[in-house]
């Protein structure tokens, strides 16, 4: 069991998917500027990671090395095709605003990564807790971001009034600019800490 | 629809989709080419002219699947995301052991970036933008040729700027990937400006 939490626990911290190994930022900047959109994101990105990563994981002694990629994106794309369908029958509003980052989680490098660093090499039951170890990493992340952008940039907080009518919001904050200030500054804190880190050994 | 209507549409067309919803700036598809290969000018340059040639050919040829297969047999909710991918990556296969035999310079400035294409977001996300909005084949081509030419103007501004860059003097905090990062913000604000061009 413990061998389990510990691979849970590298997808959200040491080997963390965004923050970490600095991948799959496209659909990161682009959801989130409001909480809602980056809740949805991350659920459809679980539901599309987890069974993928099950699935390869139960054939990769099926499949010939050459053409392993291949197969990998028709895995990828069945499940996104899905969580496409699920998102656009139950969430329709939120879907009708991200539905392109939502239709592109099939180029996501994180899934394609993972699919080959871990699932591939690793039995069912590893991959199956890899998978949702990432899912939270990528969207602990994601929510923390949009929490932040959705605070400054409108007072609210998933559509909720959080912030007294009084607070001007910082309308850039929900901009695209501003996500991209957001990850320089992110990536920047992070390479500092990485220095700092390695100096001390 | 006139005649002289369709062409000031597809004018539209070609602005929005290169400048005004810039496809790296304004839409974030892209980024890690984007990030990854502008450190150096000729790399950035190669990478463009392949995404303008792959963008445009698949476009092509999804309309075509799109219009002609999945809409008329229904399956267009099912199968789209599969077939597109499956097909601009055996294209893009194709393309490259062409490319290898017939034209080995062509190959040396432009096929390195091919494999690094097949799971580019920016070709999938114009062929999800056309079926999207509903293009005709004309539209589709006129928006694949803004979207890439869109991403070839910010790659070339970003190489640009990063090799200036190099000889200044950088905060010690934004060392790095992170100023990239600040600059593609700033560039964005300026691309801002843009919005509400067209009505």
């Amino acid at each position: 069991m413990k061998k389990y939490l510990k691979i849970i626990w590298d997808g959200i911290s040491p080997a963390n998917p965004v923050l970490i190994i600095a991948i799959g930022l496209c659909s990161v900047i682009a959801v989130s500027n409001s909480v809602k959109s980056a809740l949805l994101m991350t659920f459809s990105f679980g539901l599309v990671l987890i069974p993928s990563e099950i699935i390869i994981s139960t054939i990769r002694k099926l499949i010939p090395d050459e053409i392993r990629v291949p197969m990998f994106v028709v895995v990828i794309a069945a499940f996104t095709t899905m969580s496409v369908l699920l998102s656009r029958a139950y969430f329709t509003t939120i879907y009708d605003v991200i539905k392109l980052y939502i239709l592109l989680i099939v180029v996501n490098c994180i899934i394609i990564g993972r699919a080959e660093a871990f699932a591939y090499v690793h039995p069912v039951v590893e991959s199956l807790f890899d998978g949702i170890g990432m899912t939270i990493g990528y969207g602990w992340v994601l929510t923390a971001i949009a929490v932040v952008r959705e605070l400054l940039g409108k007072g609210t907080l998933a559509g909720i009034q959080v912030l007294p009518q009084s607070f001007q919001p910082a309308l850039i904050m929900i901009l695209p600019p501003a996500g991209f200030l957001m990850i320089g500054i992110l990536v920047g804190a992070l390479e500092t800490y990485l220095r700092k880190k390695g100096d001390k050994k | 629809m006139s005649f002289s209507h369709y062409l000031v549409d597809l004018a539209k067309i070609f602005v929005s989709s290169s400048i005004i919803n810039n496809i790296i700036l304004i839409q974030f598809l892209g980024l890690c080419s984007y990030i990854g290969l502008t450190d150096n000018m000729s790399s950035s340059i190669g990478m463009s002219f392949a995404v303008i040639f792959v963008t445009v050919s698949s476009s092509i040829l999804t309309w075509v699947i799109d219009h002609w297969i999945l809409i008329p047999s229904h399956l267009q909710p099912v199968l789209q995301i599969t077939s597109f991918i499956l097909v601009i990556g055996s294209f893009v296969g194709l393309v490259q052991i062409y490319l290898k035999k017939a034209s080995p310079n062509l190959y040396k400035a432009m096929g390195i970036y091919l494999p690094l294409i097949a799971t580019n977001c920016i070709i999938l996300g114009v062929t999800f933008i056309n079926s999207m909005n509903n293009y005709d084949f004309i539209q589709s081509i006129v928006e694949a040729i803004g979207i890439s030419l869109g991403y070839t103007l910010a790659m070339i501004m970003l190489a640009g700027i990063r090799e200036r860059l190099r000889n200044s003097d950088v905060p010690q905090f934004f060392k790095g990937k992170a100023i990239a990062f600040m600059v593609s913000g700033i560039l964005a604000l300026a691309f801002l400006g843009f919005q509400g061009m067209i009505k």
